[in-house]
């Protein structure tokens, strides 16, 4: 296979990778795209979800946000931000992954708090706890593993959507691809796609290991082989789809 | 504000009926490519991952390796995957989309069959067994209505984020509506196309819904009798 061959001479070029708008120049746009998107959509869906999660309030409205968030295509969202008066930048391309990271988080957010066990959580009031207490030594610690799931699959989300700015004149590694294929060159787009897909494998496996080393208690080892019984459960987080 | 662009003084309306009537035919033929991709795919699923999932349901030592594989497939963004797929099966061809798809609706389907198929209590199964159910009768008597709603509710999913995802298959210039919404960004920003393509995909996911919702409806009548 030559495509093979080509993407590996296109990977071992250093050339290709420290030029301006090489590889790395990619990358790290690719990676303050992504991580200004997510930190966007966590300064709104995180407060949202405890508040939600802690009254008990507003579950099907957000089960009806997320089915219709998986029916919009990202590209579609990425190119109509770009035509508005925001104009294609970054900052649309931003916005727009923000949009579809903010699901997964709300959901995961208040499914967390909502689940603390109210025993618990009675106990702990009757043990002379003020309500800011009770938020950060019991319900918080005890829905982390949850809020970081969210956390983690908006984030693997945002990092594999960000590929398609690309496709409408956006930046990050998806111009790679992009490139490759309007060149018809078979070793560039696949050297894009490994380049791609690595980082999101990487992401979602850095930021397991980070929600490990945060969930306090007796931790499970990373990748859940823990939670026997109905195995095999689907996705509960509102991103269960495809990026 | 000085910025001289043609588009800008043009009129570059959000949505125009005048654009659709025109354009008839082109937007007709894009949601025929749209709707054949993800049928295609959601079939080819299907008929891939409901061997996968009876044979998963039957050791644990096979259910590991399939989720784990599926989990694998879900991280690999769209755009890569049909990228890995170009070489093999061309870059501008809609059999890249295609089996990429397919590769997507698997790792949705898998899960929810085989999730559907263990919910299946054991004692039923062991009872059609006793009363002589071999295996066939006992998949499709016992197995299939019951586990029915869960299998339902994946190809719901599988369905809708397949209809979401044709678009990203613009890149090997196969992408169904997606045409429209880079062809209109690629016009000088032509709003009324883009918006026209993203409507399209929003009511043709909503519309597939809700024809698998009426087909589930259909096909699990004790579910209503309970409920009325």
């Amino acid at each position: 296979m030559s495509a093979v061959g080509d993407a590996v001479v296109y990977l071992n070029d250093p050339f290709n990778w420290t030029r301006p708008d090489g590889i790395l120049d990619l990358l790290v746009e690719h990676l303050a795209i992504s991580a200004a998107a997510v930190l966007l959509a966590a300064v709104l869906a995180i407060p949202a979800g405890v508040l939600l999660g802690r009254s008990g309030r507003g579950g099907g409205a957000i089960v009806v946000l997320s089915n219709v968030s998986r029916a919009v295509p990202t590209l579609a969202l990425l190119t109509v931000f770009a035509v508005t008066p925001i104009g294609f930048s970054d900052t649309a391309t931003v916005l727009a992954l923000a949009v579809f990271a903010v699901p997964p988080m709300l959901t995961n957010t208040s499914v967390g708090f909502r689940e603390v066990d109210r025993d618990v959580v009675e106990a702990a009031r009757a043990m002379g706890m003020s309500r800011g207490q009770l938020l950060t030594r019991v319900e918080t610690p005890l829905a982390l593993p949850l809020v970081m799931t969210g956390i983690r699959t908006a984030a693997v989300q945002v990092v594999a959507t960000a590929t398609l700015a690309a496709l409408v004149g956006g930046g990050g590694l998806g111009r790679i691809i992009n490139l490759g294929f309007g060149q018809q060159d078979l070793g560039q787009i696949l050297a894009g796609a490994v380049v791609v897909a690595a980082l999101a494998l990487l992401t979602e496996l850095v930021l397991v290991l980070v929600s490990w080393a945060l969930t306090p208690g007796p931790r499970r080892l990373p990748f859940r082989p823990a939670r026997r019984g109905p195995a095999a459960e689907p996705e509960p987080t509102a991103a269960g789809v495809p990026l | 504000m000085t910025r001289a662009l043609a588009a800008d003084e043009a009129p570059n309306p959000w949505f125009s009926p005048s654009y659709v009537s025109d354009n008839w035919h082109t937007i007709v033929g894009y949601l025929g490519q749209h709707v054949r991709l993800t049928v295609g795919a959601v079939l080819l699923g299907t008929l891939i991952a409901l061997p996968l999932a009876l044979l998963a349901r039957r050791t644990r030592l096979l259910s590991g390796p399939v989720l784990g594989l599926s989990s694998v497939v879900y991280t690999i963004p769209s755009l890569a995957m049909f990228s890995f797929l170009a070489p093999v099966t061309g870059p501008l061809s809609a059999t890249t989309v295609l089996v990429g798809l397919t590769l997507y609706t698997l790792v949705i389907l898998v899960r929810n069959f085989l999730a559907g198929l263990q919910g299946v209590p054991a004692d039923v199964r062991e009872a059609a067994r006793g009363m002589g159910y071999g295996p066939a009768r006992l998949f499709w008597q016992v197995d299939l209505p019951l586990a029915l709603p869960a299998f339902m509710a994946g190809l719901r999913i599988a369905t809708v984020s397949t209809v979401a995802l044709v678009t990203v298959g613009v890149i090997t210039g196969n992408g169904g509506l997606g045409q429209l919404i880079v062809g209109g960004f690629n016009a000088n920003f032509y709003r009324a196309e883009i918006v026209t393509g993203a409507l399209g995909c929003v009511l043709l996911a909503l519309v597939a819904d809700v024809l698998l919702a009426g087909v589930e409806r259909l096909l699990t009548p004790w579910t209503r009798a309970v409920r009325a």
